[in-house]
């Protein structure tokens, strides 16, 4: 067993579990949007970044996603710093301007008070009110359905293609994947729900 | 380097040279003295870069050492009988220093050499790199020899500890610590990687070691192998660097059939063998976790860290991975010792640093320094000054992770501590001058553009921050800048670097944070009055042709190519700014300096 410093508490648990996994047993929400407990992470969206520093380090806490990082004795992790807020907000923000009109992003900022705070913040206003959109798609890139079918139903129908802003999700040559099912755990995933299954003939 | 020859000469067959025909001018010479009947007497060696990469091609006659520079093949035959035949070194092919009339002979008297300190290139120029016999007679794998045979692998790591030898891929990390970890990680099989993925634009230190001493490199690798308890390396390299790619493979085979490489290496039993994996052209992959995705075949991109390669690496095994000019470095410490090596630099970095000196400076090319030189010294001293006596404005360092450091402040010296201090970093080694007539908003736009583009897309704050942040500078090159666009580039720099998941999106907003610092009246005369004050940006100048100095001679309205400038022979000529691309042609064509840009 372990023991870290979560928000001044501390909390036990078994060797090997993730910032996450510990905070979601001690009832401390952390938000995410590329994790899904079972599939391996990714720690790409960014948007469970937390503060993390060693009792018996000198090195300044640190932002570490909380989906990936493994607990460790003398851990000190602080999920509402005035640092992780600011990174949440930045990040939930970069999502918007993203796909303005998913359902989950603006959840997500209501949540975290992207719409309620203060309308003087530079970063705020540019990516809310001016920021051109990188692609007319709901698709964060959070990777859910590339992983869902790789690790649970082995088909490798899905995968990343090129790279920066244009990356898109795709299947091999864009066309209809001979391997897959049809089985619909990528749309099941899609946490913008930007992946439909159509029935075939 | 046979003795028996009264002359050698050596011939530059770094990439820079051979683009420019050096080795045709191999073939010509060869031809020559066998023409002459000197091939008893003179022997034509083709070396690794001379260093001096804008004078090329370069051959340095041993053993006077003298110095020829942009020779080309019609010069030969003249060389050959001036100089071999008759005795008289040619003037015409010597080194000239702008500022003195007077062809410098002897390499060692030239500026550009003088102020350096060689410990990894110390054989560049004066061996074949494609012959593992002339590494060995320079001393070449006398570091892995003693390391093998007289050392344990805990007094090597302690050498290198002490020796204070830090990663020259950039950020410095200490070397022998860094071992250490993989040594103690757990772990049957651990490998070791050379990173030669040099990606940063203006940077071409990896690839001119590489090129010039390969078995450097493989020797410091058999000694880390050794250190570490590493059966196999792998050397990480960009496919772009054909020279380089074919003068290790080379050097592998050599090192191999010479028992320097596989299974029990000078008898002592220690088994080893180096594979060398090309880079398709990510620089993602220059950082270490993605490299090492990239060797196991997956598609580059980065992970959290820790666990770092140390603890689980190439297939979860302990990893450790050095920059190519860390593992040339090893050999020298281990064959030296550490005292010598720490004798060298400042009180925190150590040893020498190459550096690719680029841009607008007279002296282009590969040099290496010891730390703690002063930048002033670098760019003046060794890099002889800014072409046509124009100011300097700012030196990058650190490529795109790193910052642009104002002329103001050339006087610290090059550490790794007081460059990052300063906002910038050592970095591999790419060090660009820039000079007056460089926009510094638009350098900001160019290396936001650049990883942008490099950007692997996993990460939200990499992927769309640089495209915002890219947006936001091109819009101010533009005119369209707005007031709060300084605050928030500022704000959003921050917020990248500390939210990216890995080196490339923590260090990629560096080049503009540091030009708002050192160069934030040159971002408010293009947000506020629409001014380029460099003259760069195409949207805020405008080509106007002098009516006082204008004579009519009508050349510049003949070049436009956009036909839009207008007068009768012998009159003023008026440029149509509607239809002007701002190409700068007819400033560059006119004879009266008659075009003026506002």
């Amino acid at each position: 067993m372990k023991t870290i410093i979560l928000n001044g508490n501390p909390v036990e648990a078994e060797e090997n579990t993730t910032v996450l996994t510990c905070a979601q047993k001690a009832g401390v929400r952390i938000p995410t949007l590329c994790y899904h407990k079972m599939l391996s992470a990714y720690s790409g969206c960014r948007v469970c970044l937390v503060e993390v520093s060693h009792r018996e380090s000198k090195a300044p806490p640190r932002l570490m996603p909380a989906c990936s990082t493994i607990i460790d004795d003398n851990m000190v992790v602080d999920t509402e710093s005035e640092t992780v807020k600011k990174a949440r907000v930045f990040i939930i923000e970069l999502m918007l301007s993203r796909c303005p009109d998913s359902e989950v992003i603006r959840r997500m900022a209501e949540e975290y008070g992207v719409f309620s705070g203060e309308n003087d913040d530079v970063v705020r206003d540019y990516l809310l009110n001016r920021a051109p959109r990188v692609k007319e798609t709901n698709c964060v890139l959070c990777g859910l359905c590339v992983r869902v079918c790789a690790e649970i139903t082995e088909r490798h129908a899905l995968s990343f293609e090129t790279r920066g802003v244009q990356r898109v999700v795709t299947s091999p040559f864009r066309k209809v994947a001979s391997k897959c099912i049809g089985c619909g755990s990528c749309a099941y995933v899609c946490p913008t729900k930007t992946i439909t299954v159509e029935e075939a003939e | 380097m046979a003795s028996q020859y009264r002359m050698n000469l050596m011939v530059c067959t770094g990439t820079g040279c051979v683009s420019n025909k050096s080795l045709n001018i191999i073939d010509a010479l060869n031809r020559e003295i066998e023409a002459n009947g000197l091939a008893e007497e003179v022997q034509v060696i083709p070396t690794g870069c001379n260093g001096f990469c804008a004078n090329g091609p370069i051959i340095v006659v041993h053993p006077e050492e003298i110095f020829y520079q942009l020779v080309s093949e019609e010069d030969i035959p003249l060389l050959v009988e001036e100089h071999l035949l008759k005795g008289r070194p040619v003037q015409k092919l010597m080194y000239t220093p702008p500022e003195t009339k007077n062809p410098v002979p002897t390499m060692s008297e030239i500026g550009f050499f003088k102020k350096q300190m060689l410990i990894v290139l110390s054989n560049r120029g004066i061996i074949d790199p494609e012959n593992i016999d002339e590494y060995i007679a320079r001393g070449g794998y006398k570091g892995a020899a003693k390391a093998l045979t007289e050392m344990t692998p805990e007094q090597i790591i302690e050498e290198i500890k002490a020796s204070g030898l830090r990663g020259r891929g950039g950020a410095g990390f200490p070397t022998g610590k860094k071992w250490e970890f993989c040594r103690n990680a757990k772990g049957d099989e651990k490998y070791i990687i050379c990173n030669c993925d040099e990606g940063d634009p203006g940077a071409f230190m990896d690839r001119s070691v590489m090129e010039s001493d390969p078995h450097e490199v493989l020797e410091g690798m058999v000694i880390g192998a050794r250190a570490i308890g590493a059966k196999h390396g792998f050397i990480y390299l960009r496919d772009e660097y054909p020279l380089a790619l074919e003068r290790v493979l080379k050097a592998i085979d050599q090192a191999t059939e010479y028992g320097l490489l596989g299974e029990d290496i000078l008898g002592t039993g220690f088994d080893f063998t180096i594979s060398v994996n090309r880079g398709a052209g990510a620089f993602v992959c220059g950082e270490e976790t993605s490299l090492i995705g990239s060797l196991e075949g997956m598609v580059p991109e980065p992970r959290t860290r820790p666990p770092y390669p140390a603890v689980s690496g190439y297939k979860g095994s302990p990893t450790n991975i050095n920059n190519v000019e860390t593992w040339g470095n090893v050999p020298h410490i281990i064959a030296r010792g550490a005292k010598w090596f720490s004798g060298i630099g400042t009180e925190t970095s150590k040893g020498t640093k190459v550096f690719s000196l680029v841009g607008k400076v007279n002296n282009t090319g590969l040099v290496e320094v010891p730390m703690g030189i002063k930048l002033r010294e670098i760019i003046y001293d060794i890099g002889g000054g800014i072409p046509d006596n124009k100011k300097l404005k700012a030196v990058q360092t650190g490529g795109p992770s790193g910052g642009c450091i104002p002329a103001s402040l050339l006087d610290i010296p090059v550490d790794y501590e007081s460059l990052k201090e300063i906002g910038s970093i050592m970095g591999s080694g790419g060090m660009i001058v820039m000079d007056e007539e460089t926009c510094m908003v638009e350098v900001a736009r160019y290396f936001l553009s650049f990883t942008l583009g490099e950007s692997c897309g996993k990460c939200s704050p990499c992927r769309e921050g640089t495209y915002h942040m890219h947006t936001i500078l091109e819009n101010i090159t533009k005119g369209k800048g707005r007031e709060e666009d300084i605050e928030l580039l500022e704000k959003m720099g921050t917020l990248i670097k500390q939210t990216a998941l890995c080196g490339l999106g923590n260090t990629a907003p560096n080049p503009v944070l540091t030009t708002i610092k050192h160069f934030r009246d040159e971002y408010e005369a293009h947000i506020r009055d629409k001014k380029c004050p460099a003259k760069v940006c195409k949207a805020l100048i405008t080509y106007t042709i002098s009516k006082e100095k204008c004579t009519g001679c009508t050349l510049c309205a003949k070049n436009c190519p956009s036909k839009v400038i207008t007068g009768e022979r012998k009159a003023v000529h008026v440029i149509d700014q509607s239809g002007c691309i701002k190409c700068g042609i007819c400033k560059s064509v006119c004879r009266f300096d008659a075009v003026e840009v506002e």
